[in-house]
């Protein structure tokens, strides 16, 4: 007695369909029991228990949902029935989301993305990545120029907390002090702090990209200036190349990941300027999506910088392993996005 | 609201998708109430989640707050911290994902005040769109509060004017479906998404089952050409609903028009009759292409 209350309730034929009086509604009888099979089908979908659905039922649920969206089609123009119009639009309408819908989770985008669609829809943006990079080396120009010109320039550029006593003409040894190796307690909060932190700057880069990309331009230079400026202050204490070697450990990932999403930002601003012979939300769209996928890929990149940030940086000390440790990544991320086969497309 | 500007409401938001097998459909885009009634549902859930594990944390007597204050708290709170950035980053970006991809296409938010996220063409919706909506939704929504929350507590002096640009510029994302139809995030317009609504209907019981009393009242051509397809549909509602006093007024009216007299105690057995009729001469005037929306037409 009691297990018969948690079986699955039996779709009963309905009542003797010559009863009834109007064609219509003999028409709606004959059909009804395919239309409570899809919805049965499709109410377990939708709970996210496929196991539920027999065998026999998942092989027919295309015919089914085709049969209940013809079923719609013939009632709208026989039928007057609006309380069976209105289930047979919903019925379909949750039909059509659920064979239209999303095809694989979390999980198994992940996997897809890390496997080849991230270095895939990189490739696909390569024009901007190159105006970015233009971008990116010219700014750290101007910083450098700038500042070796008029040193003034350097307190301009830099915001006071950020220089923590590292400015033109500071002691070269208090210098060399700051891009040694801290003592390793609270290292990983420091690094996920970090992570948190540069999130923002490349999310900025991208979301300025909307505005056809020239924010992000000026962003990118303004913050590589800054980067250059800072250069130049350790160049001039000569320690040039230790600075180099300190900012490199993380710097390769970090900019990689700025790179990347200024030029995903850029994609998008570009695409609404010139969009071709589509219309602009068509070409908005399009690119929307392809550097989604790049920014989704910037948040890792990120997490793998504040890690080398907080943790590498700090306690590998010599300059010749930090060169070795940040030009490995480089190396492996120029080969992972240059050479990792796109994934096949049966399966968005 | 009054019946008649909900009915406005319903009809502008009203939209048809053609599937890809060709088949109309018709769609209502959700209400940019019910949206942010959702985004503020879902960003309630996070916050009370982190609410409940930071206090599961220290119901096994780790307090951050304690630990924080001396310098030499040790692993247990370095671990403890990088596992909260990392919940946060999770309930950040995870939580939207993980629902959006899932056979609901929406998130618990969205599922109860009945919206869903569909592709705007009618075609698949791939899980590329849907990270597309979600990450633009971080410069949207949760920066603008973010910053919103700056401006309240940390006071407005040291902003600057840049700093209001970049205001302005969040805003206009923030505020971005009031300048579309669709009522379109920048996310959603990215993606090549919206944002519609999902009601539920049931199967109803047929009508025409109850016994044939055509021979009992006749009705005749004259009678039937009064009412139309609407007055059908609102007698319909009316015999579903079935609530005495309606039916007896109903069958006075009906009564009335075509100039019958009413009668005591038979109203239920008069609509339904009046009904079948009305319905089957609707629906075989309907085959030959002639419609008759109302009374009017």
């Amino acid at each position: 007695m009691v297990l018969a209350l948690f079986r699955k309730a039996e779709i009963e034929p309905p009542a003797d369909i010559e009863a009834a009086s109007l064609r219509s509604d003999r028409f709606r009888l004959e059909r009804e029991m395919d239309w409570k099979r899809l919805d049965a089908i499709v109410t377990a979908l939708e709970k996210n228990r496929p196991g539920r659905i027999s065998d026999e039922d998942l092989l027919d649920l295309p015919v089914l949902y085709r049969k209940t969206a013809s079923s719609l089609a013939v009632a709208r123009e026989t039928s007057l029935d609006a309380a069976t119009l209105d289930y047979l639009e919903a019925l379909v309408r949750r039909a059509w989301f659920q064979v239209y819908g999303p095809r694989i989770g979390l999980g198994g985008w992940l996997r897809r993305f890390l496997g080849g669609g991230w270095s895939a829809s990189v490739r696909a943006i390569w024009l901007d990545i190159c105006i970015v990079l233009a971008v990116m080396v010219a700014g750290t120009l101007v910083g450098w120029l700038l500042v070796e010109q008029e040193e003034n320039w350097y307190y301009s550029l830099v915001p006071g907390e950020m220089a923590g006593g590292r400015g033109p003409g500071a002691d070269p040894e208090t210098l060399r002090q700051t891009l040694g190796t801290a003592e390793a307690d609270g290292l990983g909060v420091f690094a996920t702090y970090l992570f948190s932190n540069n999130t923002g700057v490349c999310i900025m880069a991208f979301a300025l990209g909307f505005f056809f990309g020239i924010p992000t331009l000026l962003l990118l230079v303004y913050n590589l200036a800054l980067l250059g400026a800072m250069y130049w202050v350790f160049a001039e204490a000569s320690l040039g190349i230790d600075f180099a070697a300190w900012i490199s450990v993380h710097g390769t990932t970090e900019l990689g990941a700025i790179l990347l999403s200024g030029a995903a930002g850029l994609h998008v601003g570009r695409s609404m300027a010139f969009p071709g012979d589509r219309s602009i939300l068509a070409a908005m769209q399009s690119a929307g999506v392809r550097a989604a996928q790049v920014m989704a890929g910037c948040t890792i990149m990120l997490i793998i910088a504040g890690l080398l940030e907080g943790y590498a940086r700090q306690l590998v000390g010599d300059t010749p392993s930090r060169f070795a440790i940040g030009g490995g990544m480089l190396a492996l991320w120029v080969i992972y996005f240059a050479f990792a086969p796109a994934p096949r497309e049966h399966d968005t | 609201m009054s019946r008649l500007a909900l009915r406005a409401d319903l009809a502008r938001r009203a939209r048809t998708l053609v599937t890809p097998e060709g088949l109309a459909l018709p769609l209502t885009v959700g209400s940019r109430g019910a949206r942010a009634g959702a985004l503020i549902l879902d960003l309630m859930i996070i916050v009370f989640g982190l609410i409940a594990i930071i206090v599961l944390f220290s119901a096994v007597g780790l307090s951050l707050f304690d630990i924080g204050a001396e310098s030499d708290a040790g692993p247990i709170f370095n671990l403890l911290s990088i596992v909260m950035i990392l919940v946060l980053f999770l309930a950040r970006y995870g939580y939207f994902l993980w629902f959006e991809l899932g056979p609901r296409g929406a998130t618990p938010g969205k599922r109860t005040v009945g919206l869903r996220v569909a592709a705007r063409d009618g075609g698949r919706l791939t899980a590329e769109m849907v990270i597309a909506r979600n990450l633009v939704r971080d410069i949207e929504v949760i920066l603008p509060i973010a910053y919103l929350l700056v401006i309240a507590f940390g006071g407005g002096s040291e902003i600057g004017v840049s700093g209001w640009a970049l205001f302005a510029w969040l805003m206009l994302f923030l505020l971005f479906p009031f300048f579309n139809k669709d009522a379109l995030r920048a996310g959603d317009l990215v993606a090549g998404t919206w944002v519609v609504e999902t009601p539920k209907a049931k199967l109803e019981e047929a009508m025409s089952l109850a016994p044939d009393r055509s021979r009992v009242y006749h009705f005749g051509e004259q009678e039937l050409s009064v009412y139309g397809e609407h007055e059908l549909q609102v007698l319909e509602s009316v015999l579903r609903q079935d609530r005495p006093e309606a039916l007896q007024e109903v069958a006075a009216a009906i009564a009335r028009k075509i100039g019958w007299e009413p009668g005591a105690g038979d109203e239920r057995e008069f609509l339904e009759a009046f009904y079948a009729a009305l319905r089957g001469h609707l629906e075989s005037r309907m085959r030959f292409g002639e419609r008759k929306l109302d009374k009017f037409s």
